[in-house]
């Protein structure tokens, strides 16, 4: 199968400043508290895995255990300070709900500002309009500003754009979680669909149940590190046990 | 994107590090959502105000009468009877100025809040992130074109017959700040996500292009006042070289082609210009490919 994602020995550290103020940098050198200006805290320590084709992997973990922080090294919106990451084709997904979205805007405007920020064309956007509109379920609403939505018409309509870009990856974060239970089990299916037509699922949740219903692998995360990899049942009684 | 290829056969081939876009180059490739994020920004500004978009013409049109009294009239500057000394058809020498000083100001201002302003989007969805400050440019330029229309009107008034090599020079000088504008604003906009001192910074800066430059008074103020080589030095700053081909375009041929230029003004300091702004450019993409790898975890 060919690989979809592959990740050699990332190690990602965060500055943690304790003060942007210039004045009190000045002070602390002169004082000899340079330690105490700024932290070092280990985000991604030595994380390496590969992902084929078609594979649906779950990435587990308590929080501030990295797995965020490692989607967003897959998608790009973040570098690697060693090691290296790379995906073949699209990468595409919901790292926050309707990131982009502007609320002034209407819900066909946004469609297209979301669509185009994910990466789709303007000719795919056309051609998919219709569609969007009709898995969001937003209906007639879709010519009102989105500050008008109520939040799960936000989600519904956030949800359908993504799904829509087509993309070769998929990345969910945590995002499941709003939503009617009608609308899960709907993004559910489709998430199930997508899978089917060969997609690479990476789904970031604390959501056990959910993850075990949609995944086959499982990745364990522990203060920045890959402490499990392997069945997603397996992870989850991992996790479980913890 | 680049691509690396690795030894065939182990199932690698065609995987590209995401994350290393092409820089100024993505965002030609990525031109609709351009067109879509300066649409958003012209949509957006004027929201919820009575007279909208007319406030892009209020200000400058304060501006400008605020200056046309307190210079041209009280301070002596446009010719009169009374005054023979001063520069003729004063108000369009100062409007031809101002509109092409503002639109640096809206658009270096606006160019160098961007990234931070558009924080949200760029810690969580990657995308080429010139497109912020470029179209922060393109929103200026676009509240620019009425004013240049008012301007042209104003013109024709006056008895306006420029020839073909005085508009051109305009359209260069247009270019050459649109460049600097750019260059400047992809520095400041990713400097600002590190320091929020840079905003301030370019305020400052902002404040003191409109006296750097000859909008309000003369270039040969200059040189009668500190001399040739002080000239010089004025001379290289893109934005008076912008400046000057304006008043060049529309305010010498109301003048009766009378004022001079400075000296080699079109054979030698607009070259040196346009130089400038495209080193200022280069310059801006490279420090801003440095800086955007922790744009997402500084923000």
């Amino acid at each position: 199968m060919p690989i979809s994602i592959d990740i050699k020995s990332i190690e990602k550290r965060f500055v943690l400043r304790h003060t942007r103020s210039m004045k009190e940098t000045f002070l602390w050198l002169l004082k000899g508290r340079r330690g105490d200006l700024y932290k070092k805290f280990s985000a991604l320590e030595g994380v390496s895995f590969t992902v084929e084709e078609g594979e649906t992997v779950a990435l587990l973990g308590f929080n501030g255990s990295g797995k965020s922080t490692l989607l967003k090294h897959i998608s790009g919106v973040m570098l690697p300070d060693s090691g290296s990451v790379r995906t073949r084709g699209r990468v595409a997904g919901l790292i926050e709900v309707g990131a982009g979205f502007h609320p002034d805007l209407s819900g066909r405007d946004n469609v297209f500002l979301n669509g185009s920020i994910l990466g789709m064309s303007e000719k795919e956007i056309r051609e998919q309009f219709d569609s969007i509109v009709e898995f969001s379920e937003i209906g007639e609403f879709i010519d009102t500003e989105v500050r008008f939505y109520s939040s799960g018409m936000y989600l519904r309509l956030a949800f359908a754009v993504a799904v829509h870009t087509n993309p070769d990856i998929f990345l969910i974060d945590e995002i499941l979680a709003v939503g009617d239970e009608p609308f899960q089990k709907k993004c559910l299916a489709k998430i199930k669909e997508l899978n089917e037509a060969g997609k690479t699922l990476v789904v970031v949740s604390h959501d056990l149940d959910m993850v075990s219903k949609v995944c086959d692998r499982g990745i364990v995360l522990e203060r920045g590190r890959v402490v499990m990899d392997g069945e997603v049942g397996d992870a989850i009684a991992h996790i479980r046990a913890s | 994107m680049k691509t690396k290829v690795s030894t065939p056969d182990d199932g690698t081939v065609g995987l590209v590090s995401p994350g290393h876009g092409a820089g100024l180059r993505d965002v030609i490739s990525s031109r609709f959502l351009l067109k879509l994020l300066v649409d958003k920004e012209i949509k957006v500004r004027y929201r919820g105000s009575v007279i909208g978009l007319l406030w892009s013409y209020v200000k400058p049109g304060v501006q400008f009468i605020v200056f046309y009294i307190a210079l041209g009239i009280f301070l002596g500057l446009e010719q009169s009877a009374r005054n023979p000394g001063g520069l003729p058809n004063y108000a369009i020498y100062l409007f031809s100025g101002i509109v092409l000083v503002n639109f640096f100001s809206e658009a270096l201002g606006n160019a160098s809040r961007s990234i931070v302003l558009n924080g949200g989007l760029i810690k969580k969805i990657y995308l080429p992130r010139e497109l912020f400050p470029v179209s922060a440019i393109w929103v200026s330029a676009i509240h620019f074109l009425p004013q240049i229309i008012i301007l042209i009107v104003a013109c024709l008034f006056a008895g306006w017959t420029p020839s073909v090599l005085q508009l051109a020079a305009a359209v260069v000088g247009f270019i050459i700040v649109a460049l600097m504008a750019t260059g400047l604003g992809l520095i400041f906009g990713a400097v600002n996500v590190y320091f929020r001192d840079a905003e301030n910074l370019v305020d400052l800066l902002l404040m003191v292009a409109t006296w750097a430059s000859p909008v309000l008074y003369a270039w040969t103020t200059v040189r009668d006042q500190l001399g040739q080589t002080a000239l010089n030095i004025y001379l290289l700053n893109p934005l008076t070289v912008g400046v000057e081909t304006f008043h060049y375009a529309f305010w010498m041929p109301t003048a009766d082609q009378t004022q001079a230029l400075p000296p080699s003004f079109l054979s030698l300091w607009v070259p040196i210009a346009l130089a400038l702004s495209i080193v200022t450019l280069v310059l801006g993409q490279l420090l801003f490919r440095r800086l955007e790898g922790r744009f997402a975890q500084e923000l």
